[in-house]
């Protein structure tokens, strides 16, 4: 009963905000959040202490073709619950003291997309994957598109046409897996353990790989992104940026290296080039960027980049990595998104040459920016040292050249990261920068929580790894054969 | 290398306190400093510092050479393959090293509650500076080369926030970016360096990972690219050829920073690198050439630059890249003890330079330009007298602590290798001529700045000249640690570290050892040596009375080194700018009109296909939404129920 109260309590707090009136839209929204926080925390002790068979659902729902309402939780399944239902009240918070028109839709979208995401994390039926894989597109649609700026039409169109272009990949991609295998089933244990030939995943790989790495995005894939991060209200940055593209490269570890080993055996090298190749091509663009939440799109793009790096190393650590730095970037990226609204909001400017001095009118929101910002430079001490170490070193066990390659982003996010830091905060004060005031308490409470992450995941990651590792073993082991 | 592991509760426990104090001192005047009455920061940063130096202390009474201390706080990063634990070592090198950074860290802090008694920024300056206690702690405490990378890019941050403490001006932020940026270059090296050790040895733990070295071949290529790695950290943070400059542009930072941390502590690390893996880089001898050479080339190259620099910090500052150097010449001879003990001599004497320099700096309000000082002798005496011992230590005046360090290094090139013995003595004649240039300009003659500057000339007061004295009674008898075997019967500082060198022994080839007459007569060269250049100094300052020209006097290689050799011009020009350039052209030009055009008309197909599914959804979208959530939420409860 526990995974259906933990996916289905948020689309339950949905339906009651958008019955709520405007004023308390927030306020509900925030206090369902938590709540589905505790109950994730509770999930925790559980899994804990009963295993993953305390969260095992299996009703069978359509009888042909063969789909079947299959959820269950793993290690890795529970740290992206866990990131989730963390960020979602976080990114309530950020939405407090800013004016939001129809806020009872905005909130209850918000909470839809909560549920949406947490049923990709723990459908394990292929068919039901898919289905909440495009249901998390619809409420971000119209996030983006109601509450967006000024050219959100146009941009929120193609951000939407193209994830769902290499969407309808993936569903082709199941139904042909769905004929290849002898069960003839969507469920992932069928999945997992027939042998499709090597020839048929071959391309089925270019199906899947397609749709993640659209969703992720890896270069090239990635030009609905900057504009979307852009254009979007924040919060919708902040699901996009955090949570939504974790969707991507969670699915490369459950659907994609178990289920066709043999594909990624043949293509898994060029999609890790690809990825490096995204992880220098992306920071040295950022570099440049004028718009402070161009900037930190790229950034974030590189990141991502490593990520599926490591996932297709195909080692334990490149896969330990690459949960840690999902989390980690999660957190990290979030903070940052909103440390760009506060400046916005503030300031009412993006440009990153047209900013700065605002350390001197704002000294506790320039330290938090700061702590944030080293986490994602990946310090040692912070959450991104550690996905990253492991990342890095995946990834050098796989290929030492396409590391040091890789490791480039250790340099040049230290420059696109610290140029920005420099330009917007630092300096005399610009004169849009008068009158910034400092940290209101939503934000410090926001941003605070955020902090104390960033440190305590990069003193103590032994938790995370270890309720990742037996769920990755386990994939890496159907993966590798 | 039979070391013996103590388990004295009492040892952990100070073991552990020695970081945790500047920690806690980070943390109180970091969080509490609003609530805390001004001025205290500056006691409770000093204070927890000096706490931490008695329990060195303590520790360093117990520990003998061949003991050692190790703590497992925690596993860190454990993964199936990998087991990283948070450990703490304390051996004798550690002991030394925290020794220097909590000793000479004390008398910083103390000097700073002085230096820094009108900033605005007081409070923020004792955080930072705790916390770069602590990372520098943990670079020298860690076990394994992970801790160790913690303090080492801690460091690096802590040396980002204090360059730019002033971050109004925009050359200080830019300056705190260039040593964050060239420090993160080494530090790639550094990383790529740890993944080769945990591939080939299974782990980090410094000790582990000696002991399977030295069961090798000695020259592997495997051993070559670990050693070579981390030496392109350790040149980026003890600012060596080609990653130097951001050192001297380093002193953007207030003063007590540049003796802290870009004299006597941090820059170092390198070679404290180098030395804790010493059995690693005993066994790569091409790597050890590579470090002579670097080392010999940065040792007299700075010192070039040094002696036509008007700046009193940036003179200080191209001398510190020089004997950092001078340092690193030792280690690639294999004098790994001779390297440690002229860091520390170095530490107490050019720590003791730049304070003098900010005594000098405070007492004329900001002047740094030697051009601009003179006649200041009588004006402030100790300062003056302090930094006059320190000048001659540094330039190797005989029997103070600088002749000996230095000296050792000199007569281990003499022995190895003779044309590195010539260069690194005309290198160490530079130094004693660019440091009396320094003194006479700035303390002799008369003063040549302004008659209203000189009226408030003052001496500074007792926090600021008590670590003046102490630093100078170390400069000169810090020798003390290292006599050579002329003058005792051993030398003290090498036996005190032969359990952590003691293993790169056999690797290392030992030249004919040198005669305790020919060692005296070397000494006494180089000690004739440096009186001579500063008598040559001494006659052209203060006879000839000669100033240093205007920079559109100067010709040939005057100019050259007047302007640094141009490098940061070049790097300029040839790496910067084509970055940003690249940055701007991928950014608007293959992102936007290559990538995206594909993607935008990627023929009529995604575009058809979007086509076709906005048909799909024209009608009524929000309905549809509304339908499929409805629907399948009906389903699954039907599903459910039956």
């Amino acid at each position: 009963m526990i995974t259906l109260l933990l996916l289905f309590f948020p689309l339950a707090a949905a339906a009651f905000v958008f019955l709520a009136d405007h004023k308390l839209a927030a306020k509900l929204a925030l206090g369902f959040a938590v709540i589905e926080l505790a109950i994730s925390g509770y999930a925790v002790s559980k899994f804990l202490k009963e295993g993953s068979e305390a969260f095992f659902v299996f009703k069978p729902w359509i009888s042909y073709p063969k789909i079947s309402f299959h959820l269950a939780v793993d290690g890795l399944s529970l740290l992206m619950i866990l990131l989730t239902n963390f960020l979602v009240p976080i990114i309530i918070l950020s939405a407090f003291n800013r004016v939001i028109k129809n806020a009872k839709s905005y909130f209850a979208l918000i909470l839809t997309m909560q549920f949406a995401l947490l049923g990709v994390f723990m459908a394990m039926d292929g068919l039901l994957y898919y289905i909440f894989w495009e249901l998390a597109l619809i409420p971000i649609y119209f996030i983006a598109l109601q509450w967006g700026g000024e050219n959100r039409v146009a941009i929120t169109l193609k951000f939407f046409i193209y994830t769902l272009a290499g969407s309808l990949l993936m569903l082709f991609g199941f139904i042909m897996l769905y004929w290849y295998n002898p069960a003839h089933s969507f469920d992932i244990r069928e999945l997992y353990n027939s042998v499709v030939s090597e020839k048929n995943q071959s391309w089925l790989f270019w199906m899947f790989f397609l749709a993640f790495a659209i969703k992720i995005p890896i270069v090239p894939f990635h030009t609905w992104q900057a504009d979307t991060y852009r254009e979007s209200p924040t919060q919708g940055t902040m699901l996009l940026s955090g949570i939504m593209l974790k969707m991507g490269t969670y699915s490369l570890i459950r659907w994609l290296l178990p289920v066709l080993p043999l594909g990624v055996a043949q293509w898994g090298p060029l999609a890790i080039a690809l990825c490096v190749i995204g992880i220098v091509y992306a920071s040295i663009i950022a570099i440049k960027q004028k718009n402070l939440k161009n900037l930190l799109a790229y950034s974030s793009l590189a990141h991502v980049g490593l990520i599926s790096a490591g996932i297709f190393a195909l080692n334990i650590e490149g896969l330990q990595g690459s949960v840690v730095q999902m989390i980690a970037h999660g957190i990290n990226v979030v903070g940052l998104f909103f440390c760009a609204d506060i400046i916005f909001n503030r300031t009412g400017s993006q440009d990153v040459y047209g900013l700065g001095g605002i350390r001197n009118k704002a000294p506790m929101f320039t330290t938090v920016f700061m702590v944030i910002l080293l986490g994602s430079i990946a310090l040692p001490l912070t959450n991104g040292f550690i996905g990253e170490f492991l990342l890095l070193y995946g990834v050098y066990e796989y290929n030492t050249w396409l590391s040091a390659f890789a490791a480039l982003t250790i340099i040049l996010g230290a420059v696109y990261m610290l140029r920005m830091f420099k330009k917007v905060m630092l300096g005399p004060t610009s004169l849009r920068a008068e009158g910034f005031t400092d940290l209101q308490w939503n934000e410090m409470l926001a941003l605070g929580l955020i902090v104390v992450l960033v440190i305590v995941m990069g003193v103590y990651p032994k938790p995370i790894l270890q309720l990742a590792e037996p769920a990755l073993q386990l994939i890496l082991n159907k993966s590798i054969n | 290398m039979s070391e013996h592991l103590l388990n004295d509760p009492t040892l952990i426990f100070l073991g552990l306190l020695i970081p945790l104090l500047p920690l806690v001192g980070f943390l109180i005047n970091g969080l509490l400093s609003k609530f805390l009455p001004r001025g205290s920061a500056g006691w409770i940063g000093s204070g927890v510092v000096l706490a931490s130096f008695i329990c060195v202390v303590f520790i360093f009474k117990s520990v003998g050479p061949t003991d050692m201390i190790h703590i497992d706080l925690f596993n860190w990063i454990a993964v199936s393959g990998i087991d990283i634990s948070f450990g703490i070592h304390i051996d004798p090198l550690t002991i030394i090293m925290m020794l220097v950074v909590t000793g000479v860290g004390f008398l910083i802090h103390l000097y700073s509650i002085g230096y820094m008694h009108d900033d605005e920024g007081f409070n923020r300056f004792f955080t930072y500076l705790n916390l770069f206690i602590f990372f520098m702690l943990l670079l020298v405490m860690g076990s394994n080369y992970l801790v160790m990378f913690i303090g080492w890019e801690g460091v690096g941050l802590c040396s980002y926030l204090l360059i730019g403490f002033w971050f109004k001006n925009e050359a200080y932020n830019d300056a705190a970016q260039k040593a964050f940026v060239m420090n993160r270059i080494g530090d790639l090296g550094f990383l790529l360096g740890m993944f080769f050790i945990l591939f080939n040895f299974g782990t980090l733990e410094f000790n582990i990972v000696q002991k399977l070295a030295s069961g090798l071949t000695p020259d592997s290529t495997i051993l070559i690219t670990i050693t070579l790695l981390l030496f392109v950290g350790a040149i980026g943070k003890s600012a060596q050829l080609p990653l130097y400059t951001w050192l001297p542009d380093a002193m953007a930072g207030p003063t007590p920073v540049s003796a802290l941390i870009h004299a006597a502590t941090m820059v170092t690390a390198g070679v404290y690198m180098i030395v804790r893996s010493n059995v690693l880089f005993a066994m790569a001898p091409a790597t050890m050439t590579i470090i002579l050479f670097i080392g010999v080339t940065t040792s007299v190259f700075a010192a070039f630059i040094g002696l036509k620099q008007n700046d009193i910090k940036k003179i200080l500052a191209y001398s510190t890249v020089s004997q950092l150097g001078l340092m690193f010449a030792a280690l690639g001879l294999g004098a790994f003890s001779s390297g440690i003990f002229h860091l520390v001599t170095h530490a107490f004497f050019k720590a003791l330079l730049f304070l003098g320099a900010g005594s000098v700096i405070h007492a004329l309000h900001g002047e740094q330009d030697v051009r601009n000082m003179g006649g200041l002798r009588k004006l402030i005496p100790i300062t003056f007298i302090t930094m006059l011992i320190a000048s001659l230590a540094i330039a190797g005046f005989p029997l103070l602590s600088g002749f000996f360090s230095k000296d050792e290094i000199l007569a281990h090139a003499y022995e190895a290798n003779k044309p590195v013995w010539i260069i690194l003595s005309f290198s160490s004649f530079l130094t004693a001529f660019y440091m009396f240039r320094l003194i006479y300009l700035t303390f002799y003659n008369t003063f040549r700045g302004t008659e209203e500057t000189k009226s408030h000339v003052h001496e500074s007061p007792w926090t600021m000249t008590v670590p003046l004295i102490i630093l100078c009674a170390l400069s000169i008898f810090g020798g003390l640690l290292g006599l050579p075997e002329v003058f005792s019967e051993h030398h003290w500082l090498d036996s005190y570290l032969s359990g952590v060198t003691g293993g790169s022994v056999p690797f290392l080839h030992h030249g004919e050892h040198l005669s305790h007459g020919m060692e005296l007569g070397l000494m006494s060269l180089a000690g004739f040596g440096a009186i001579l250049v500063i008598l040559y100094a001494r006659n052209r300052y203060i006879k000839l009375h000669q100033l240093p020209p205007d920079e559109t006097a100067l010709k040939g290689f005057e100019k050259l080194i007047y302007h640094k050799f141009y490098v940061d011009e070049l790097y300029e020009k040839f790496i910067s700018q084509p970055v940003f350039r690249l940055s701007e052209f991928t950014g608007n030009w293959i992102d936007k009109f290559i990538i995206d055009r594909v993607v935008n008309g990627s023929g009529w197909l995604v575009d058809f296909s979007g086509r076709t599914l906005r048909l799909l959804q024209s009608g009524n979208t929000g309905f549809y939404v509304f339908a499929m959530v409805i629907g399948m939420v009906v389903l699954f409860i039907i599903r459910l129920l039956i």
